[in-house]
């Protein structure tokens, strides 16, 4: 009886819900047609200038009193100081940049060698010879200094970024009330797009290498202090007693036992630190770092696809390398040697790996070439690839095909969705999202999204943020379109399933970045690209986990299914895909996600988003604005992460899937 | 009469928001349900026992009785809510933190049900640990060390990694982990329940050969009879956090102290736990051939068939205790009563 009350007490406020939801929906479609039939006033349509309070002048208010009256700036400039000494050490070791200790450039062939041990220490063959394999084609293709340019930051940014984040990780784990504060922070943190992670370095550090490196250790340190907290939490408590009967002392505790004990997820975290430090060294580019960012920047921007092909390809293959080689790491095991076994053969790879090193260095003495590749010695065949791709897109078919692909996305898909879009009244745009998010989520969550637009509109960036949010939605709409089809033929068969996860995997490793070059090469700069390179990008998580979602879905009851004698097709309409779909709405999550992320980084192809604003700041010193723009990019994106999340949640926990 | 080892009494332990507060406003005679009802869990309750110098007391009852607990209450890996512990005349509830490190650094041992070993560390570090820990040079602790892997029978898998070891071998080391530090008072909580049958009987002989050797204070945590029976001196029967009697093997069997008890010992065999010495009444002598006290029932079925004397001869290392009605044993053997 009381289960029955509770039901239809529920089912009244899923009743209202449903009637407050189309009630906003049909207000915000009568409030458009007003608008289409020129009666709504224009106040009504767009916040006017004037109401939309001066946002960045306030920031800037703050952030100028931060910097100068509270003295931060001065703070800031004295850390640099250690990390230029830092910096200037490994860019003087990796390219020989004229600073202390005046020993580099290390040959690249002695590089390559240690790497390769390194490689087969923690993963054998395989990994010995993609660590080795990567090298060597940077150094031939005659990208080793820019490479190393890259490298040299990352190898001081990660480490940074690892110790801090290990040290705040263990403060949070230690202190709830820390841990409390922290952990809004670095949700937002983590939803915050990278450039208004780049503005402030510029601004508190000086530019270069010294900013870059700070915008990326930033950007890298929360998931480090989730998986530290979250592997402090995880050791056994029998582990942690027998520490204390073993008469730990506190810090003994910590440094004998939880630690060492925490060493998968701190060494996931490691991974971590290192795939995000590489996706933000290269995006620095932005903020006029050099590297291998730089460089691909400058080529696509001169369309010299050949050059940025090759640079991509560099760029993925040190991403998959270092991914590898930390994943190994982390699975990697200690083994136990025999007794009376020598010290030689105890230590043999890190004999081995000083041989590899101390022997290229001394060779590449003698033979120039194992030292540095010159331009002129150089494999690159960037003109040979660029006149293969021009000659390949002038053949009249390919032509025919891009160019209606063109043609049909842009004239009847992507421009009819943008000026509809760019038509709706402000407020009905608002309410059309509040009761979608009433229908989907639930009450709070309305509010909430109704809260971000707001916010959005009154930043006076509407125009923009709309067109940004067409970008997301058209392409991860056609994502969905090819995504899921591919997730379900890909998870009928095992093995296909598992290639498929493997593909996926590797691409979430590559920088942003690099999913720019496919677009660019097939559609040139244009908006098309921008849809483009945001819909593959978008598309590796949609199959990702369209395929986990269909292959969790328990056996009972497919088989129950073919038992009643479905087709395969009724099989995954009716059952497969509706308990596979609560894991979907994540993976359509993310790639929405991603796709925030992308469409600013697309933003340098031209549109006229917020990500082209927000480029734009980075060339001055307007901290608010660029505040501004990414807290518009941050409400969106928030506002649909917490209306799916929410809406997988509420439907797994009713399929019993929780 | 030694002062006990450990000495307990009205020992609470309360798990939840404010158990000192809760426990302080608490009326008399709530049960564990009650408790649990306020939104609090009694994982101790009201428990006094004391620990003799060399004894070894099995805690058993079933699982979530509260035996962890209170063992860990016993070493303050738990501070407990109410009531007092005292160890070696300690109250260790006032002990510093350094004071209580030292303590554990010197007197105490504990082996845990699934091992917990240091999974970086080899055999023989997870066994210098404690000796680590207390600052002993290198060459020191692994002399000690290399002395307790011969003592629990690890010889040659000194360098060896946990995860390279079977369950057995793992329980071995946390053994002699807890013996490193020479410890007067070892806790063992269910050291052998991760392991299968047949290494458990192994683990169990091991145990008491060393016992033998070393002849130390122990508390002994273990949810199976059988074992309870092999190992005790005493048996301290748990449920819901209270102790609900605390007495030898024989008395238990013979005069459970209540339903709860009576219900837990249904199926035990008594002709095996029943000692010719529990049955032996003082003041009685008997005639003819007499049976050593530390016999049980089981084994002295043949003499009691064929005997024909109403009452037997009890007598303990050779000196006559009394002796027993050959009829009482009987009915204990062919389970009347
Ligand atoms: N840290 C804790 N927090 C809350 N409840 C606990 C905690 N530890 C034990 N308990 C509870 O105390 C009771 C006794 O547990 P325990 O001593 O582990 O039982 P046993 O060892 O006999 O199986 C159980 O109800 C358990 O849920
Ligand atoms: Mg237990």
């Amino acid at each position: 009886m009381a289960d029955l009350t509770t039901n239809s007490a529920s089912s009244v406020v899923l009743m209202t819900r449903i009637k407050a939801g189309y009630g906003l929906i049909v207000f915000a479609i009568g409030l458009t047609l007003l608008q289409y039939a020129g009666a709504l006033p224009t106040w009504l349509h767009r916040l006017p200038d004037a109401a939309v309070p001066p946002f960045a002048d306030w920031l800037n208010a703050i952030f100028n009193f931060v910097k100068d009256d509270l003295g931060l700036l001065t703070l800031t400039r004295f850390l640099t100081e250690g990390l230029e000494v830092l910096l200037d050490t490994t860019a003087n070791l990796l390219f020989g940049k004229r600073r202390w200790p005046n020993l580099g450039p290390i040959p690249w062939s002695a590089i390559a060698a240690t790497a390769a041990v390194v490689g087969y220490y923690l993963g054998g063959w395989r990994i010995a010879a993609l660590a080795g394999g990567t090298f060597v084609w940077t150094a031939l293709i005659g990208q080793w200094d820019i490479a190393m340019q890259t490298m040299s930051v990352l190898v001081v940014a990660a480490p940074l970024a690892f110790a801090i984040g290990l040290g705040l990780g263990i403060l949070a784990w230690k202190s709830p009330g820390f841990d409390a504060v922290l952990r809004p922070i670095l949700s937002v943190l983590q939803t915050l797009p990278f450039f208004t992670y780049l503005l402030p370095a510029v601004i508190f550090f000086k530019v270069g290498p010294t900013a870059g490196a700070v915008a990326t250790i930033v950007y890298a340190i929360p998931p480090m202090i989730l998986m530290t907290t979250l592997g402090l939490q995880k050791v056994s408590p029998e582990i942690v007693e027998a520490g204390k009967m073993s008469g730990c002392t506190r810090w003994q505790m910590l440094r004998h036992v939880y630690i060492p004990a925490a060493r998968t997820e701190i060494l996931v975290g490691v991974n971590q630190v290192i795939m995000l430090c590489l996706a933000m060294v290269v995006l620095t580019a932005f903020i006029g770092m050099p590297g291998l960012g730089a460089k691909l920047l400058a080529m696509m921007g001169s369309f010299k696809i050949g050059r940025s092909f090759e640079i991509g390809v560099t760029i993925v293959l040190l991403a998959v390398t270092l991914d590898r080689m930390s994943k190994a790491w982390v699975v990697k095991l200690p083994e136990h040697f025999e007794r009376g076994t020598s010290f030689w053969v105890r230590h043999r790879f890190l004999l081995l790996a000083l041989a590899a090193f101390v022997g290229f260095t001394l060779i590449a003495q003698v033979v120039p070439i194992l030292s540095e590749v010159g331009r002129k010695q150089s494999w690159s065949q960037g003109k040979e690839i660029d006149n293969l791709i021009k000659g390949f897109l002038a053949i009249e078919a390919v032509q025919a095909v891009t160019g209606s692909i063109r043609y049909v996305l842009n004239i009847w898909v992507l421009n009819p969705f943008r000026e509809f879009l760019l038509s709706i009244p402000m407020p009905a745009f608002v309410m059309l999202i509040a009761g979608a998010a009433v229908l989907i989520a639930g009450r709070r969550e309305a509010w909430l999204a109704a809260a971000f637009f707001g916010l959005v509109a009154l930043t006076g960036w509407w125009d923009r943020s709309i067109i940004t949010l067409y970008s997301v939605l058209s392409a991860v709409f056609i994502a969905i379109l090819l995504g899921v089809p591919i997730g379900v033929i890909a998870a009928r068969k095992e093995k296909r399933a598992k290639a498929v996860l493997l593909v996926c995997d590797t691409a979430q490793t590559f920088p942003s970045f690099i999913y720019l070059i496919p677009a660019i090469m097939l559609f040139g700069i244009t908006a098309t690209s921008v849809v483009m390179s945001i819909l593959i990008f978008s598309m590796v998580p949609l199959v990702r986990y369209t395929i986990e979602g269909l292959r969790n879905v328990p056996a009972e009851m497919t088989e129950a299914a073919e038992m009643s004698g479905a087709t395969r097709m009724q099989k995954l309409v009716n059952v497969q895909l509706p308990l596979a779909l609560p894991t979907m709405a994540v993976g359509f999550n993310q790639a929405i996600m991603f796709a925030f992320f992308m469409v600013i980084i697309a933003a340098f192809i031209g549109t006229q988003d917020l990500g082209q604003e927000l480029q734009r700041t980075l060339a001055g010193t307007d901290l608010g604005k660029n505040f501004v723009l990414g807290i518009c990019v941050t409400l969106m994106a928030l506002t649909f992460d917490m209306v799916i999340m929410k809406w997988a949640e509420e439907k797994k926990r009713r399929l019993g899937l929780g | 009469m030694d002062r006990p080892v450990i000495s307990a009494k009205n020992v609470w332990k309360v798990f939840g928001r404010d158990p000192k507060g809760y426990l302080k406003t608490m009326p008399d005679g709530r049960s564990f349900e009650d408790i649990r009802a306020d939104g609090y869990i009694a994982g101790v309750r009201d428990v006094s026992v004391d620990v003799a110098r060399g004894e070894m007391l099995v805690i058993m009852g079933l699982s979530g009785s509260g035996k962890s607990t209170l063992v860990r209450c016993f070493s303050r890996l738990h501070e407990i809510t109410s009531g007092t512990i005292e160890v070696d005349g300690e109250v260790i509830g006032d002990l510093s933190e350094k004071e209580l490190i030292d303590l554990r650094r010197s007197k105490m041992g504990m082996v845990f049900q699934s091992f917990g070993l240091l999974p970086h560390r080899t055999v023989l570090d997870n066994i210098a640990f404690p000796l680590e820990m207390r600052g002993q040079d290198r060459h020191t602790r692994r002399a000690r060390a290399l002395e307790v892997i011969k003592l629990v029978g690890l010889e040659g898998r000194e360098d060896y990694f946990p995860r390279e070891l079977s369950g057995g071998q793992q329980q071995r080391v946390g053994i002699a982990r807890s013996l490193a530090i020479e410890p007067d008072i070892w806790f063992l909580d269910e050291p052998f329940s991760a392991l299968d049958p047949l290494i458990r009987r192994d683990m169990q002989d091991e145990f008491l050969r060393l016992q033998g050797i070393l002849g130390k204070t122990i508390v002994f945590i273990t949810h199976d009879f059988d074992e309870a029976l092999r190992l005790a001196d005493r048996i301290a029967i748990m449920k819901d956090g209270a102790v609900e009697q605390c007495d030898t093997p024989d008395q238990i069997v013979m005069n459970p102290a209540t339903e709860y008890v009576a219900r837990f010992i249904e199926d035990v065999d008594r002709a095996r736990v029943i000692h010719a010495g529990a049955l032996a009444r003082a003041g009685q002598l008997g005639e003819g051939a007499p049976v050593d006290s530390r016999a049980t029932v089981k084994q002295l079925a043949h003499q009691l068939v064929n005997d024909q004397r109403a009452i037997i001869p009890v007598t303990e290392n050779g000196k006559a205790i009394g002796a027993m009605s050959r009829q009482d044993a009987l009915d204990i053997l062919l389970k009347v009563g």
